[in-house]
């Protein structure tokens, strides 16, 4: 791979707090590397920003090995940039060339307030979790892990939707807000193993809910979200949870408590 | 919880519009049958047969009224869907992802079900509305294999009639596997099956009836 | 100050289970009143914070970050050891016990390290009744790999991400007593104090990172489980976020710090390719199992790798050590890897990396592959085929994750690897309760020194994480607390809350009107490059000397020239970054005078004076069988306390892999 240098334009979303009004600011970058990732041009960038005395760009980000899922760039109208199945900071320069412009915003989402620049508030996850994205099982409960077999199938399926990072790039991609593919991920992860299974109709119908209640907008199965999800999460999983959901409703016995 | 309230969350309207949805897709078998009898081209003889069955059965009369309920709510729900998903992001971006992520169809569900709002209208104007008159008020059924055949003399009818079927097409090819999605069979082995079908009903069934004005403009049914 | 381990008496196997059942207990009730504070929310602060919850207390906990989920356990890929024997090899809690004694190079404590071991089953059992998905086989029970050089096949895994399904399965545990009011959560607040009343840990001094107010709480009990401190090293596998300041605040208070020196370096990391680079990327100790290490036999080779003929590779591992080959433990790669590329035979553009190479091994599964399929007389494109389809099947998202990283598609040429710093064994001192040297003050998972000795095992640090806090903390916590019930809740109006908050602002306002010339990042960089080069992989007592001379100058440096933008009452990652590094300059010099004091090698600290001939790790037990504890003092004063290390059940051997 020969490696290359460039000279940039970058078009980023400035907004010093959630109740002010953001806009966009103009920055030259010279000399990035094809070598470095996304978010080390952006340590670039702020550097430079330091040294000339301004203010540096704020953007979340942890681990930048692409897991954590705090990272959460929407950049030239792609969540998490351009590259299939990759967070923001696993994307690398690589991908772009001398006098490019880029586009970068923050997830817009009213359920994910900014609270500066780049960075938004994604608490509502965590919210809907607590609102039933569990097994109730306290410390020191577990029966021996072997004691209940499960089919491998259904125990990688269960993974491949354990696999959600939370990033919040489902919402940010999705034309209407929705937290579909999210809250969908964890109800199937959960629903498709014989631990979760007593509490599978409460679950879905507490967790849509806290969902709804986070102004989150509704599936219309549109699939951006399955789109720019960087851990392939299918929107199978959101048949799944309208299916779950069906039979909380059918079964009609549920009750609404924790 | 209660029934109303499943129905209410996010998850509930969403069933509201596959449930209504896959009832009018059985309509649209149901009407593309019967008015594809014109096509045996014997005067209008078999379509005036079911048409009347149609009209005047009790039993489909009663359905009739259902169909106009949910057709409604279907419209209603799906309008208010729409507005409130489009509050949910007061900023807007100022780059979208286009045809990256999404098919234009998709997103566009408000956008192609108010065409076929539109056209309904003048379709309902034309045909039914003029028959139900008659029919309550008036010198009783009227025929109409005669009105259509006057009616799509009419270049313009002919052209609003294709477009509407057109986006009839569009808003099936997202709304019939939608519907399934949204009934939690989306999934696995059933997936492709009901994408094919699904893409090959909003291609068959529309070109049925856009093919009705087309046919009578050029004569080939008279 | 002499230390008290508080180590059970009685036979080793017996100890932990005696103490369980004659600690000290406190009834619901009191639970009720008794307020617990659990700073870092990764595995081990996820689990105590659920399990404390379950048990009654009211605890908050605190995260930097914006989720519990999002702490730094999520990115451990490899997998998580448990004596289960579910593969009936002959594993059991003793073997686990040793195993991890003796790959820690004997600088573990034996009943830390048997208690690890004895709740190491329980762990697994706990976490697939919350429902994290294990690899399982076509018979439904738990699948395990073997790791990291142990004979037995003791290893749980998710795929390439436990870490990840790990956390989320403690967090969901957490998120759970958050919903019912057992546990209170702030997230995106960085602890900056703790707060001392009558000689004990009662409290901390927050800041919210988002308005950049302080924030004062009040617990019983105050739980560090905020992870290592691999990233004084700037460059390292943690995550950008990762530091060491919660632990750093309670040392200055009092309590001790142990082993600071003893610094994990992984052997397969993604090579550093720029000035730019901000963290390293660890690539699975697994890919050693097939992949053969090599450089060029002649220096400075500066041609492709595909150019270079076989006979002109030096396979160095295999040549050094024939019985392990690529397979010696981690501290062994990596100092073969170094000395390799300080000779001159080091590849890509920056020369500090080797050659991991599956060339071979493609062509090893290829006719395999072949002869399953019962091929016959395949040509070499097929076989070439046919092996590049098993490695993608064994260790396709590692490939794909080098080829995001590097542009290169490591199915046609050998990946470029080169160790990366990657854990911290050494942490907060603890007693047998997990209690650091400040009553009220505990450290959990990697934040404490315990159980890994001077070299932890792959697969270890998940279940030490886990064990700390599902089913260490809920037990000794309750026999510390039970003296505490008539403790009623201290108003945060107290002087003591006051005296820590002033300070805490004073230190923040301080930095603020320094208004000088350089980045914080710049500062962390340099502090970096000291640490690594005197202070890294291989050590000496010159360079030691240099580094704390060079770290104390940075540190003025620091405090007279650093720039940091924006103000106090706002969102201010500068600033939140500054308050860390200022931090790390401190440790950076006590680490650098552990390992001067140190004078052997042992594990993850090799001193180059102490090597036997053939350039081999010398320990020197009758010298330094002990934890070096060290006591804060004042500014660039500390004073070391010793507790030996007393072997009744295994005896110290020198570690061989020839």
């Amino acid at each position: 791979m020969e490696h290359y240098h460039m000279n940039l334009t970058l078009k980023v979303w400035k907004q010093k707090n959630k109740n002010e009004r953001g806009r966009f600011e103009t920055y030259q970058v010279k000399n990035i590397s094809s070598e470095m990732s996304f978010l080390e041009m952006f340590d670039v960038l702020n550097e430079q920003l330091i040294a000339e005395g301004k203010e540096p760009i704020a953007f979340d980000h942890d681990c930048r090995e692409g897991i954590c899922g705090m990272c959460s760039m929407y950049i030239n109208g792609r969540a998490h940039g351009p590259w299939h199945h990759t967070t923001t900071c696993q994307l690398h320069m690589r991908e772009y060339k001398d006098g490019d412009t880029i586009v970068v915003e923050p997830w817009r989402a009213n359920a994910f307030p900014v609270i500066k620049d780049l960075v938004v508030d994604r608490q509502s996850f965590d919210r809907i979790i607590q609102a039933g994205g569990y097994i109730s099982v306290n410390t020191g409960n577990a029966v021996d892990a072997n004691a209940l077999p499960i089919e491998k199938h259904a125990a990688d399926e269960s993974f491949a939707s354990a696999a959600c990072i939370g990033c919040g790039a489902c919402v940010a991609a999705c034309p209407n807000a929705s937290a579909m593919l999210f809250v969908s991920a964890k109800v199937s992860h959960l629903a498709l193993l014989p631990q979760g299974d007593p509490e599978r109709k409460i679950r879905v119908v507490n967790m849509i809910e806290q969902m709804d209640k986070e102004g989150f907008g509704s599936c219309t199965n549109i699939g951006a979200c399955e789109a720019e999800c960087p851990k392939g999460i299918s929107i199978e999983n959101i048949a799944r949870l309208n299916r779950e959901y069906l039979g909380a409703v059918l079964d009609g016995g549920s009750q609404n408590a924790i | 919880m209660s029934w109303k309230n499943y129905f209410s969350t996010s998850v509930g309207k969403k069933l509201q519009m596959s449930l209504t949805g896959l009832f009018l897709i059985l309509f649209l078998i149901v009407h593309c049958y019967i008015n594809a009898q014109i096509f045996y081209n014997d005067g209008g003889e078999r379509f005036k047969e079911a048409a009347h069955f149609m009209g005047t059965n009790a039993v489909i009369r009663t359905i009739e009224l259902g169909l106009f309920g949910f057709l409604i709510l279907h419209i209603v729900q799906g309008l208010m869907l729409w507005s409130k998903n489009r509050s949910k992001r007061t900023v807007k971006y100022a780059v979208s992802a286009g045809n990256a992520t999404s098919k234009w169809y998709s997103r566009s569900m408000a956008l192609l079900g108010t065409l076929i709002l539109l056209f309904l209208i003048v379709h309902l104007k034309a045909f039914w509305g003029p028959n139900r008159y008659s029919q309550t008020f008036g010198a009783g059924e009227l025929d109409l294999f005669t009105m259509m055949r006057d009616e799509f003399q009419n270049i313009v009818y002919v052209v609003i009639y294709v477009l509407g079927c057109l986006s009839l097409a569009w808003h099936l090819v997202h709304g019939f596997f939608s519907a399934f999605q949204t009934l939690g069979l989306g999934m696995n082995k059933y997936k492709g099956m009901i994408k094919t079908v699904g893409i090959a009903f909003s291609i068959i069934v529309p070109f049925i009836f856009a093919l009705m004005p087309i046919a009578f403009y050029l004569g080939w049914i008279s | 100050m002499a230390l008290n381990s508080k180590i059970p008496a009685g036979a080793l196997e017996e100890k932990w289970e005696k103490y369980k059942s004659t600690c000290k207990l406190v009834n619901p009730a009191n639970k009720r009143q008794l307020e617990v504070i659990v700073i870092g929310t990764g595995l081990a602060g996820a689990s105590a914070a659920a399990s404390l919850g379950e048990l009654g207390y009211k605890v908050k906990t605190f995260c930097f970050q914006d989720s519990p989920r999002r702490a730094h356990s999520i990115a451990a890929q490899g997998g998580i050891n448990a004596a289960k024997n579910y593969q009936n090899d002959g594993d059991s809690t003793y073997r686990l016990f040793y195993d991890t004694v003796k790959g820690g190079d004997y600088r573990a404590r034996e009943a830390n390290v048997y208690r690890l071991a004895s709740v190491s089953a329980n762990i697994i059992d706990q976490c697939v009744a919350q429902g994290v998905p294990f690899a399982r086989e076509y018979g439904g029970l738990l699948s395990n790999r073997s790791f990291g050089g142990t004979q037995v096949q003791r290893t749980f895994y998710a795929a390439g991400q436990t870490g990840q399904q790990l956390l989320i399965g403690a967090y969901q545990a957490l998120e759970r007593q958050v919903a019912l009011g057992n546990v209170t959560q702030y997230s995106r607040h960085e602890m900056l104090d703790i707060v001392m009343i009558d000689g004990k840990a009662r409290g901390v001094i927050v800041r919210n990172l988002v308005t950049g107010e302080l924030e004062r709480h009040f617990g019983h009990a105050v739980l560090l489980c905020s992870g290592g401190y691999g990233n004084v090293f700037y460059l390292s596998t943690n995550a950008m976020g990762s530091n060491v300041t919660a632990a750093w605040k309670a040392h200055k208070k009092g309590a001790f710090f142990g082993n600071p020196c003893f610094t994990q370096i992984h052997p397969t990391c993604i090579p550093v390719s720029g000035d730019h680079q901000s963290k390293l990327t660890l690539m699975s100790e697994s890919l050693r199992n097939d992949g053969r290490i090599w450089v060029p036999k002649k220096q400075g080779d500066n041609r492709k790798p595909n150019d270079i003929p076989e006979e002109e590779r030096d396979y160095y591992l295999e040549r050094r050590y024939p019985a392990f080959g690529n397979l010696v433990p981690r501290d062994v790669a990596s100092r073969a890897a170094k000395e390799r590329c300080d000779a001159g035979y080091g590849v890509g553009a920056s020369k500090q990396a080797v050659y991991l190479d599956y060339a071979s091994a493609i062509q090893r599964y290829g006719k395999i592959e072949v002869n399953k399929q019962g091929l016959g007389n395949a040509d070499a494109a097929t076989i070439t085929k046919l092996g590049k389809e098993v490695v993608k099947e064994k260790y396709g998202n590692l490939f794909e994750m080098y080829e995001k990283i590097t542009g290169e598609n490591p199915y046609e040429v050998p990946m470029r690897i080169y160790p990366a710093v990657h854990y911290t064994m050494g942490g907060l001192w603890v007693d047998y309760e997990l209690q650091t040297t400040v009553p009220g003050l505990y450290a959990l998972g990697e934040a404490n020194f315990s159980d890994h000795g001077a070299n932890r095992l792959g697969a270890s640090a998940l279940m030490q994480g886990l064990a700390d806090g599902y089913f260490v903390i809920p037990y000794t916590l309750g026999n510390n607390l039970a003296d505490d019930i008539r403790t009623k809740a201290i108003p945060t109006d107290h002087p003591a809350f006051a005296a820590a908050e002033k300070e805490v602002s004073d230190r923040i306002n301080k930095l603020m009107s320094i208004k000088g010339t350089e980045s914080v990042e710049s500062f962390h960089k340099r502090l970096g490059k000291i640490m690594w080069d005197k202070c890294g992989m291989a050590r000496n007592e010159k360079g030691l000397k240099e580094a704390i001379e060079e770290i104390r100058a940075l540190r003025k440096e620091f405090w007279s020239n650093v720039r940091i933008p924006g103000e106090v009452n706002e969102y201010n990652p500068e600033l939140d970054k500054a308050n860390r590094v200022a931090d790390f300059i401190e440790l950076g010099e006590l680490m650098c005078m552990d390992a001067l004091n140190r004078n052997e090698s042992c594990g993850g600290h090799f001193r180059e004076e102490y090597q036997t001939e053939d350039g081999e790790a010398e320990r020197v037990d009758d010298k330094y069988m002990y934890v070096a504890a060290w006591e804060y003092k004042g500014e660039s004063q500390f004073e070391m306390h010793k507790e030996d290390l007393i072997y009744d059940v295994v005896h110290p051997t020198q570690r061989s892999y020839k």
